[in-house]
């Protein structure tokens, strides 16, 4: 079989750090080669190698069985190599067409020719069954036609390797399978694929074969057909992973968040959330499961007093929060793992300490009369550090430089510490490895255990299933039931999630069949 | 090489190749670089009298390179100092010339008339940006022109139709006779000392303040400073507040140092505009405003004998000051620069 593609014992130094350690890739042609590994395993590091953007200090690169050089990306380019980054490199206001001649404009006499351009990428677009419209303007279309597109600009400039990097983070369960089934499609045209990733469920269901590096080593490859997720994730983590969370059974006591009638508007003024009841007891999780854009946003922007409530009531302990201010709903006893860590959560430009005192810097022991203690500041970074095992080379290190994984743990370890009543977790695990994932639903279960109250959101269904003692379906800005996750099968709960409730339950499951499964 | 050979190398070859450029422009414009150089010195560091010259003229630089750095760290960007400066130099000198107080309470009064001021003119941009997000670039620069017209109406007013007021009486003077006879009297007053201390109180409420703390973390990423229940809008005209009152302390300087009245304006002063380059070549930090100041102030000044003792034409002149302080503030590229040479020596090795 003929190798498109070998790295052969790579090793890329960043002074010290060792970031890749002789590893070995071959790709083969016409194959989908995932390379799995950990947040900060060196996969990115070993694609930036290949893509021209980093000198590996050693070891050496063939395409097609010739030793090359890639000192530059173009050089890459014209080895018909073509990366599809994870965060999309586009001008949001221009159309596909210009963004895709971006840099390579062709002319006619002497002015940008996108008549011609349009129409090729058309071609390129019906050949590869990408359905994207040439003269639309990338703002208005979603997060998966902007992906096509990457993948489009890649394909006009020739190339017949693409690497994709976490191509799954930012799409939508339907356009992942709508994802794999264009990568299924560039293999039949006679392309090859390279998947980062650290999804096991995505390599189980599209690789032919898998390459795993663990902290910047190179473990090995196997064939995805004669391996499971287990021994991946295994060999990926360098442990046994536990997929099924491990808990007790919960004992919940008396009610801590109790929400009445709840009427959230967004900005644009259109109700979000609509008439809605929930309550979260003592020593339990509930678990709040919707397909996103379904009010879960508002609803905890509501909670914390991010976004204004337009009537109905919102009670921790009893005690009525309602369109408080941030603040003294935080010191209320509500912890917050924010949805989207980089914009809520974090103050990526601030060292990883100040970001753990982001919620009690103003208070005693760190602050008295105005003025910071900033050894307090340290000590309480290093203990969360330290408690939350954050990877990082300590307290005054960027936050924007840890890994997501680890800017998660100390997001949450800020929460945890201030010792809330009501945890709220938003996509917690959101774009992490199994291996801080474990860490992540171990910490809530604590939570739970400790007598807290735990309010869970997530769109991953595997995730509300197995950590949730109550689930409360979220459609259309209502609750629609709730169910236990020990009664209930993700196609039920896939079903209530579209919006079908009981009654129409077992004429639908009929008449749409797995169409209705949402991941 | 070591990053500390670097940082230090950098400034020194920018400076040494401002000068370089500089002498090119005055060989081809017919003129001796050596003398014009020579001159430059002289009217930096000639006598005790240009040195006490050369830090009077630093003085106002230092505040309002403060100003706008400190905007800067809380994200905004305040274009408005001239202006500010502008409405703090009126009023000092207004409570200089209007009232005769004892030194210890005209002289305090004079400053603090010359900082509320300014931060009254700082407040109008940050409260139309926290309420209605009017970007405080356009603000700024439409009350940079309300400033110097209205004090210009302001100063025909307070002296019958006059284009400057009377002096200030000696109780709200910063001049000192001590500092005067050490200087072989220059103008050079204590306002020097009001400006250092005032670059310590910016390192003080951005290190060490939860003001500092909340105003730093809103100029990142406001969001996540909601989101951790700061104040994001009081923060935002906290921030343009303090900015303005650096501003019109550095006009403070301008009326009870420098000159002892204010007077009616053709145009801006200038002072207010630089003050963004002495905070972007400080890297916007307390010290680094130190710099940037020393920097523009030492040059600024210098320069004006270089007509005189060299003969070259005012314009020439300035045309070499903006290229050195150009090739400072290029330092990027000049770390660029040395980086490749050494990656290169690396390689060669």
């Amino acid at each position: 079989m003929e190798y498109v593609i070998e790295m052969l014992n790579i090793r890329k130094e960043f002074g010290t750090f060792v970031a890749n350690d002789n590893i070995t890739l071959q790709l083969k042609k016409g194959e989908i080669h995932a390379l799995l590994g950990e947040n900060g395993a060196g996969k990115s590091t070993l694609m930036n190698v290949l893509f021209g953007l980093y000198q590996p200090e050693g070891g050496e690169i063939r395409v097609r069985g010739k030793k090359v050089d890639i000192s530059n990306p173009n050089i890459a380019n014209d080895l018909g190599i073509g990366m599809v980054h994870q965060h999309f490199m586009l001008v949001e206001n221009f159309s596909v067409t210009e963004n895709i001649i971006l840099g390579t404009e062709p002319t006619k006499y002497g002015v940008t020719n996108k008549k011609d351009a349009a129409k090729k990428v058309q071609a390129l677009s019906e050949q590869y069954g990408l359905n994207v419209d040439p003269n639309a303007i990338i703002q208005d279309i979603s997060v998966g036609m902007q992906q096509r597109v990457e993948i489009l600009k890649t394909l006009y400039r020739g190339a017949e390797i693409l690497i994709f990097d976490e191509p799954t983070a930012s799409l939508t369960p339907q356009e992942i399978v709508e994802l794999i089934q264009i990568m299924k499609r560039l293999i039949a045209e006679g392309k090859s694929i390279i998947l980062i990733t650290h999804k096991l469920k995505e390599i189980m269901d599209v690789s032919d074969r898998v390459t795993v590096i663990r902290k910047g080593q190179g473990i090995g490859t196997v064939i995805t057909a004669e391996t499971n997720p287990n021994d991946l994730a295994s060999l990926m983590v360098g442990r046994q992973v536990e997929f099924t969370t491990v808990k007790g059974e919960s004992f919940p006591g008396e009610e801590i968040l109790d929400i009445k009638d709840l009427v959230v508007l967004d900005y644009r003024g259109i109700e979000k959330v609509k008439h809605l009841n929930l309550n979260v007891r003592k020593g339990e999780i509930v678990g709040i499961a919707g397909i996103d854009g379904n009010g879960q946003s508002e609803l905890i922007e509501a909670i914390t007093g991010l976004r204004k409530v337009k009537s109905g009531t919102i009670s921790i302990n009893g005690k009525n929060i309602t369109n408080m201010k941030p603040r003294k709903v935080t010191e209320s006893g509500v912890g917050h793992i924010p949805q989207d860590r980089h914009k809520h959560g974090l103050v990526l430009d601030f060292p990883i300490g100040h970001n753990i005192s982001l919620q009690t810097y103003y208070s005693k022991p760190i602050s008295k009369s105005g003025i910071i203690d900033y050894n307090k500041i340290n000590e309480k970074a290093l203990q969360i550090i330290k408690d939350f095992d954050v990877r990082t080379q300590g307290p005054s290190e960027l936050a924007r430089s840890l890994s997501g994984g680890n800017q998660q743990k100390a997001i949450i370890g800020r929460e945890v510490d201030r010792d809330p009543d009501l945890l709220i977790a938003a996509l917690p695990t959101r774009g992490l490895d199994v291996g801080a994932i474990e860490f992540i639903h171990s910490r809530l279960i604590e939570q739970r255990d400790k007598g807290k109250a735990v309010l869970l959101i997530s769109f991953e269904l595997d995730e509300v299933m197995n950590v949730s003692d109550r689930i409360a379906v979220i459609h259309d800005g209502e609750i629609v039931d709730i169910v236990t996750p020990e009664t209930t099968t993700e196609q039920e709960l896939g079903l209530l999630m579209a919006g079908h409730t009981d009654q129409k339950k077992t004429q639908d499951l009929t008449k749409k069949g797995e169409d209705q499964h949402v991941e | 090489m070591s990053n500390r050979a670097t940082n230090l190398l950098v400034p020194i070859i920018s400076v040494i190749l401002g000068l370089l450029v500089g002498a090119v422009i005055m060989l081809v414009s017919g003129y001796d670089p050596l003398k014009g150089y020579a001159a430059l010195w002289n009217g930096i560091f000639g006598d005790l009298y240009t040195i006490g010259e050369t830090i009077r003229q630093i003085t106002p630089y230092l505040l309002a390179g403060l100003a706008v750095a400190f905007a800067f760290r809380s994200g905004l960007f305040n274009i408005g100092v001239e202006g500010q400066l502008i409405v703090g130099w009126f009023a000092a000198a207004y409570v200089g010339v209007a009232v005769e107080l004892p030194k210890i309470i005209h002289l305090p009064l004079a400053i603090l008339a010359a900082a509320a001021a300014g931060a009254l003119w700082g407040f109008v941009p940050g409260l139309l940006k926290a309420k209605f997000r009017v970007h405080e670039v356009i603000v700024t620069i439409m009350m940079n022109y309300v400033a110097l017209h209205v004090t210009n109406a302001l100063i025909r007013t307070v002296s019958d139709g006059g284009d400057r007021t009377g002096n200030i009486y000696a109780s709200a003077s910063l001049r000192s006779e001590f500092l005067q006879n050490l200087t072989e009297f220059s103008r050079l007053h204590f306002g020097i000392i009001i400006a250092l201390v005032m670059v310590g109180v910016m390192w003080i409420i951005l290190e060490k303040t939860t003001l500092g703390f909340e105003l730093k973390a809103v100029g990142f990423n406001q969001n996540a400073s909601q989101y951790a229940g700061m104040n994001v809008n009081k923060n935002i005209i906290l921030a343009m507040v303090i900015s303005g009152a650096f501003a019109g302390l550095g006009g403070a300087m301008e009326a009870l140092g420098t000159f002892e009245y204010v007077s009616s304006k053709g145009g801006f002063t200038g002072i207010g505009f630089d003050g963004i380059a002495v905070a972007l070549l400080g890297m916007n930090t307390p010290l680094g405003v130190i710099f940037g100041a020393t920097l523009f102030g030492s040059l600024k000044y210098g320069a004006l004998n270089m007509p005189n003792a060299a003969g070259i034409p005012i314009e020439i002149v300035e045309i070499v000051i903006a290229v050195i302080i150009f090739f400072v503030a290029s330092g990027y590229i000049i770390r660029l620069l040395l980086l490749r040479a050494s990656a290169k020596k690396k390689e060669a090795k």
